[in-house]
């Protein structure tokens, strides 16, 4: 329970459905240190919220402190990946090492059926175990974060918004049980950076990302230079100075170099790191989808897990760090980390 | 719609540590009080009739904690009065604060300078010595007993140890103020004495603080106001509170501190969490009878705490900071326990604590620790 809408309302509809619910929030970082409030309290508004809607609906709740595994798995995981070059995506991290980790554990140890959050996905029963779907409200399908979710995490898990037609109904649903965060704006895009300056952060944490350097096109030729790399991304058209035309092809850490190319740029073959399969591995290639970045249309692709390449039909820019998604239809079949 | 009260159920409320259950006659203490119409300022009747239980309640303090009634500065709590100590005592001057202190003490002198403890969790006389000598601070603070271990301090010596290096010691007595036989830290040699109502089974809100006579004659205070308790803490009494205080501690005092009986029933648990695999934190020390705190390796607090809450045994771990985080002890910490730290929960007797809590407790902490050994089997093949 995070203090928003959508886990909130799950903990109430799976209170209404006379299930025993007891309600957890992760405390993940100081409020008080991220917001830069000196004396503001550790917890910040949302773990009062989330303790009002426990109230609320009359069920336990309790307050884990996973702010060490927090900073070590996601925030350090988020400078360190900016500084080698690549672009993170820290709510994939939380939810593979906290979410579906530290907080799926004490859920089996403390005798808990399942776990129930309130992710935009599907959990359906297959002939082959839980599956993972997109959830019915596409714009708001979180399918993508949740591909390194290990099929066993996907059997003890349960998804109730995934079926919800969009976020007006989560809200209704809210309001209906009289739920104090029914009006309550969604949350911001990275938790732990509170004004969306996540490169102060990097810096922070590893200054070497936030050194600058040169702007190079293939070939070596400088036309500009830069603030420091974590501020780029692959596939990235903007903040390219006298390069601005190009599109970020690849980052040169060790030279802390950007490095760009003509718009239109890219592979078609893309490797991935740490694979998660919510399939029993196919031993030859096959057909599928694969998202590269999480708000894209699909591109179609060859998936060949025993080499864990991706091969599209078409060329793209693939961003390192950055998940691969590989999709049928609705399903997750699984993915990896672009390296 | 009303919505469902949580926490309904009653269960087996072994956290005195945090709150004491309300006593009797401190309730009906506060019942009385409330009917007080006046205002113990005022100068009619009715403000006469207020003042006398206030001065009542203030005559009861220092009988049986050992200090002089006009030296009983009445406020809202043992973090106040910890607070008015510290900044009304130490005025700018050094201060030293023992290791394993509550935040109440730690928040306050945040630059304090800090005295170890041993591996029991008592204060080092000879390093919290070597930190007089070297730092000669106005202040020491160092607590009677300690919330999370019971571990009782030897406040004659320590004050012993002030006087002779010129620095004045404040103690938190809010675990010991009831519990330990004699609880007259002021005649120990100690300046200035903090205690606390809910600690003792009074009401929540209320607590003192104790000045000795050099103390008194310096207190710089912190809450000026409208010249109350001799203008050494403004604000109207909280005149309820403050006479179930004194009876809470009148009742306290009617039984045998320690409570023998309460040492019984902590020595069962002891010895059944033993037998689960258990170490109990400060046991080398002198104790209060009615904590215990238990690590259990393997098995995070938090996991322990919510386990055993689901199975409606209420016990703590740690301090709980006000979003209800567990916090790593630091208590612990200090008493060298290193990563068991983060495994210990604190069983904390109430003075009502019934005769069957140790075979409940037991019962459900010995699910506990077949859980945790089963995690411990199941991570040692999973890596083999």
């Amino acid at each position: 329970m995070s203090g928003g809408v959508d886990s909130s309302v799950v903990a109430g509809l799976m209170h209404e459905a006379g299930h025993e619910v007891i309600g957890v929030t992760l405390q993940l970082y100081d409020h008080g240190a991220a917001t830069g409030r000196k004396g503001a309290c550790c917890a910040g508004q949302d773990i009062h919220d989330a303790r009002n809607v426990a109230d609320r609906l009359g069920i336990a709740h309790y307050v884990i402190d996973a702010e060490t595994a927090f900073r070590s798995a996601v925030i350090g995981d988020f400078a360190d990946a900016y500084a080698a070059g690549r672009t993170p995506v820290p709510c994939v991290r939380c939810n593979q090492h906290l979410k579906f980790g530290d907080l799926l554990g004490l859920a089996r140890d403390l005798g808990a059926a399942a776990l129930a959050t309130g992710h935009y996905v599907r959990r359906e029963e297959g002939t082959h175990g839980a599956e993972l779907h997109r959830a019915v409200d596409a714009r708001r399908d979180q399918s993508w974060f949740l591909f390194a979710t290990t099929r066993d995490q996907l059997e003890f898990s349960r998804f109730p918004l995934g079926t919800m037609p969009d976020k007006d109904a989560v809200r209704a649903a809210a309001a209906r049980m009289h739920l104090p965060v029914a009006e309550k704006p969604d949350s911001q895009d990275i938790c732990f950076v509170p004004s969306g300056t996540y490169a102060d952060i990097v810096a922070k944490l590893r200054p070497d990302a936030a050194a600058p350097g040169e702007i190079v096109t293939e070939d070596g030729a400088v036309l500009d230079h830069h603030q420091g790399i974590a501020r780029y991304t692959v596939g990235q058209a903007k903040r390219l100075g006298a390069a601005s035309g190009h599109v970020v092809t690849r980052i040169d850490a060790a030279r802390r170099r950007i490095v760009v190319g003509p718009r239109g740029a890219g592979g078609r073959e893309v490797r991935i790191a740490e694979p998660n399969w919510l399939i029993d591995p196919p031993a030859a290639p096959f057909r599928a989808s694969v998202k590269l970045r999480a708000g894209e249309a699909p591109h179609p692709a060859e998936i060949d897990i025993a080499r864990n390449l991706v091969t599209l039909d078409t060329p793209a820019l693939a961003a390192p760090g950055q998940a691969c998604v590989v999709y049928q239809d609705s399903r997750v079949l699984g993915g990896g980390f672009i390296l | 719609m009303t919505p469902p009260s949580p926490g309904a159920d009653p269960g087996l409320y072994l956290d005195a540590n945090a709150t004491e259950p309300l006593r009797p006659a401190a309730r009906a203490a506060v019942l009385a009080a409330l009917d007080l119409v006046g205002n113990p300022a005022s100068v009619h009747a009715e403000g006469r009739a207020a003042r006398k239980l206030l001065e009542s309640a203030r005559a009861t303090l220092a009988a049986r904690l050992g200090a002089r009634p006009e030296n009983v500065v009445f406020c809202a709590g043992a973090t106040e009065a910890n607070a008015m100590a510290i900044h009304g005592l130490a005025a700018g001057g050094g201060i030293v604060i023992g290791a394993t202190e509550h935040d109440a003490v730690r928040a306050a002198a945040p630059d304090a300078v800090i005295a170890p403890v041993d591996e029991a969790g008592r204060l080092d006389h000879a390093a919290f010595a070597a930190c007089l000598a070297a730092h000669r601070p106005t202040l020491a603070c160092v607590m009677a007993a300690n919330n999370e271990t019971g571990v009782l301090n030897d406040i004659a010596a320590i004050a012993a140890l002030c006087a002779a290096s010129g620095t004045m010691l404040h103690v938190d007595a809010v675990q010991a103020a009831g519990r330990v036989p004699n609880p007259d830290y002021l005649a120990q040699g100690a300046s200035s004495v903090a205690v606390s109502a809910h600690k003792l089974g009074g009401p929540k809100g209320v607590g003192a603080l104790l000045l000795a006579a050099d103390a008194a004659s310096r207190l710089v205070p912190l809450v000026r106001g409208g010249g109350q308790e001799q203008g050494r803490r403004g604000g109207t009494h909280n005149l309820p509170g403050i006479a179930g205080f004194a009876a809470a501690l009148d009742a306290a005092h009617a039984t045998p501190r320690p409570d023998p009986r309460l040492a019984a029933l902590r020595d069962a648990i002891e010895a059944g969490a033993r037998d689960c695999g258990a170490i109990i934190a400060g046991a080398g020390a002198p104790r209060l009878a009615n904590t215990t705190c238990l690590v259990l390796p393997g098995l995070a607090a938090e996991t322990q705490v919510i386990a055993l809450d689901l199975e409606g045994i209420r016990i703590s771990a740690g301090a709980a900071c006000s979003s209800g985080k567990v916090a790593r002890s630091h208590v612990l910490a200090a008493m060298g326990l290193g990563d068991l730290a983060s495994s210990a929960i604190r069983v904390s007797l109430p003075w009502n604590a019934p005769a069957d809590a140790p075979a409940r407790f037991l019962a459900a902490y010995r699910r506990l620790a077949a859980r945790a050994l089963r995690k411990s089997a199941h991570v040692s093949t999973s890596a083999a």
